[in-house]
């Protein structure tokens, strides 16, 4: 296998494990940003994705092809109404955040198997009849050498997480929702002198987390995994988590690390079949997103800075 | 209504909440909440047996449980006693399987492995703490992952590929003849006590050593500590050594009583995890964590009794317990319910 083989074989597949990654830490940003630690990421994205192969199962007679598209608002929905309950706990009764996501994603596992015990009687659902397809983008996939990494047997899904990451960029460093938002995740008390409702700049910025996170469970649901158990997301949150503080909170940053990141889990998966990566022991490829975040936060590649007012409840009045 | 009385009412109102969440999520399921709960509670207390293997449950709850206060107290929120009762676990089977050694000195060996273990895996996130000033919640959860990899490529290395160990030598298990013929047969074993007797060494370390009140004194205001002379860096990797250690054990008993050996896992035992809740409820207090302890490991291990007995799947438990967390971080508003109600009750008078 020549290195451009190798390229054309892992560089789609990292896009491909990436795009969930994507679309999770930027929820995880949106929610941080506004000073709301989100640990609850991993729960709401299990809830997507159990929405997500739920409605499709149900309704893929109903509406054929675009039955994953539907799905996804479907679990954006549901993944937004769960992470309502860790804005209540977290921002309206001053819990700990971190507490409360602990809260949300034991929730979220045990309430989803639950349901699916209840329904399809066995730990998991079917698989899926409907999914996203891979296509080849016309035009664009004659290129040489970028055409067959990019645009090659793609899903849409990762163009569209990719298109978020820089909509969520635009939202947050160029509009004035995307100031406030800032503002209350570093200064609430003086965002509020300045008229901002820190509350409810709070509680859209956490469901803003919550549809995105439920969108990227379900884009991973049904491109990677076709089913749901016990065992789908398995961690992917966390490691949505990992890309969030090694993109240092940052739109474009979170989307660079969750490309690394899915490149990270691609090799580890397809790496035996390729020459010299199968020598490193999988172990290795396995636990670099995490050793590589910890080594961010400690300030080895750079700082990390969060939000300053990053996990505090704001309570009117008190300095 | 004093002060301790809503502190004590808290976690109370919090686990009725939970239950009554409970009957209602199986009520509109189409289940029978009564015949549900009488179900779990026979899963707890139906027999001998049953009561044996619930004490067996509860043990690394317990551990666990001290290990999330013991840290909450020096203000440190350790959420990585998942990954410290991993690395535990294997390290304590490691023992019992590589060498035989005299009970007397082979068993306690084991311990100390996993509990040495368990205290590096929290040794690393209190140096990153103390040193760089990381927050411990990130580098915990990311140290999870790590143990959970790490653990399993070790497996796979010191079973020639398999998916798990030997069982342990005899000579460093906790199985006792008495326990288990006092409890018809269940797994019950020894862990038991080491448990309480760690419950006991918390209190201690915190009640009457100088050490336990630097590592409270650090846990209330730190730039206080500083000034009144106490070394904050050295307290804040200690209170992540000492919780690291105490979760490890609760891997030993895992690695040494319940199973006699470690496989390689596709998940988290969630032992840690619930350990979060068992301190929570007990206010990170040693005696609150027998009692948090007590609760959860009934539920979690009564739960295993209710698909049989009421076709309700276990997972309804579970989402009590995500329940009982949810309104215990709550706590605020629950105070300020029960402020107002007996407010009330006074202007009546």
């Amino acid at each position: 296998m020549s290195f451009l083989d190798v390229l054309y074989f892992i560089i789609p597949s990292a896009i491909f494990y990436a795009a969930p990654l994507i679309l999770v830490a930027i929820g995880g940003v949106f929610s941080e940003k506004s000073g709301v630690v989100n640990i609850g990421l991993e729960g709401l994205m299990v809830i997507g994705a159990f929405v997500g192969i739920l409605f499709n199962l149900l309704y893929a007679d109903t509406f054929g092809a675009a039955t994953p598209w539907i799905s996804l608002i479907a679990a954006m929905v549901a993944a937004l109404l769960l992470s309502l309950l860790h804005a209540v706990a977290s921002i309206s009764f001053r819990a700990d955040q971190v507490v409360s996501g602990v809260a949300i994603n034991l929730l979220a596992v045990a309430l989803s198997l639950y349901l699916v015990k209840r329904i399809f009687d066995k730990g998991q659902t079917d698989f899926i009849t409907e999914r996203f397809a891979r296509y080849n983008v016309p035009f664009l996939s004659d290129i040489p050498v970028i055409g067959p990494l990019f645009f090659t047997s793609v899903y849409n899904t990762s163009f569209f997480a990719i298109a978020i990451a820089f909509v969520a960029w635009f939202v947050i460093y160029k509009t004035p929702f995307g100031l406030r938002l800032r503002a209350v995740g570093e200064h609430p008390m003086a965002a509020d002198t300045m008229g901002v409702n820190v509350a409810r700049m709070r509680y859209i910025a956490v469901m803003i987390s919550g549809a995105l996170a439920g969108i990227g469970g379900a884009i991973y649901a049904q491109t990677i995994t076709n089913d749901f158990g016990h065992a789908t997301i398995n961690g992917q949150g966390f490691m949505a988590l990992a890309a969030m503080i090694f993109g240092k909170w940052h739109p474009l940053g979170a989307m660079g690390a969750a490309l690394f990141f899915g490149f990270a889990q691609s090799l580890s998966i397809v790496g035996s079949s390729i020459p010299i990566i199968q020598e490193i022991p999988n172990v290795f490829l396995l636990i670099l997103p995490y050793v590589l975040t910890i080594f961010a936060l400690a300030g080895f590649i750079g700082r990390a800075n969060a939000p300053l007012a990053n996990g505090k409840p704001y309570i009117k009045g008190q300095r | 209504m004093s002060n301790r009385m809503t502190n004590l009412l808290v976690p109370i109102v919090s686990v009725i909440l939970g239950l009554l969440v409970g009957a209602v999520i199986m009520l509109v399921s189409g289940y029978n909440p009564l015949e549900g709960y009488a179900a779990l509670w026979n899963g707890i207390f139906g027999d001998m047996y049953t009561i044996g293997e619930t004490i067996r449950q509860i043990t690394p709850y317990l551990l666990a449980g001290l290990a999330v206060a013991f840290a909450f107290r020096s203000g440190l929120f350790n959420i990585g006693v998942e990954g410290q009762l991993i690395v535990g676990w294997f390290a304590a089977a490691y023992v019992g399987v590589a060498v035989e050694l005299p009970k007397i000195i082979h068993l306690p060996l084991a311990i100390i492995a996993a509990a040495v273990a368990g205290a590096l895996w929290g040794f690393v996130p209190g140096l990153l703490k103390a040193k760089f000033h990381v927050h411990e919640v990130i580098i915990t959860i990311m140290m999870n992952y790590i143990a959970l990899h790490v653990t399993n490529a070790l497996i796979r290395t010191v079973s020639d590929g398999g998916d798990r160990t030997e069982n342990i030598f005899a000579s460093a298990s906790l199985r006792s003849e008495f326990l288990e013929n006092l409890t018809e047969f269940s797994r019950l074993h020894l862990g038991i006590v080491l448990a309480l007797v760690m419950v006991g060494v918390m209190w201690f370390i915190l009640e009457k050593t100088t050490l336990g009140f630097e590592l409270k004194a650090v846990g209330f205001n730190k730039n206080a500590s500083q000034y009144a002379g106490m070394n904050v860096n050295k307290n804040i990797i200690l209170a992540m050594v000492i919780s690291g250690a105490f979760a490890g054990m609760a891997g030993a008993m895992e690695a040494l009583g319940t199973f006699e050996y470690v496989s390689s896992k596709g998940g988290f035992t969630g032992i840690g995890f619930d350990g979060i809740a068992v301190a929570l409820l007990g206010m990170n207090t040693p005696l609150g964590v027998i009692f948090g302890a007590t609760l959860f490991g009934s539920l979690k291990y009564g739960a295993l009794n209710m698909p049989n007995a009421a076709g309700i799947p276990i997972e309804i438990v579970e989402i009590v317990i995500a329940v009982i967390i949810f309104f215990v971080a709550s706590g605020y508003i629950i105070r300020l319910l029960l402020l107002r109600a007996s407010a009330k009750k006074k202007e009546a008078k």
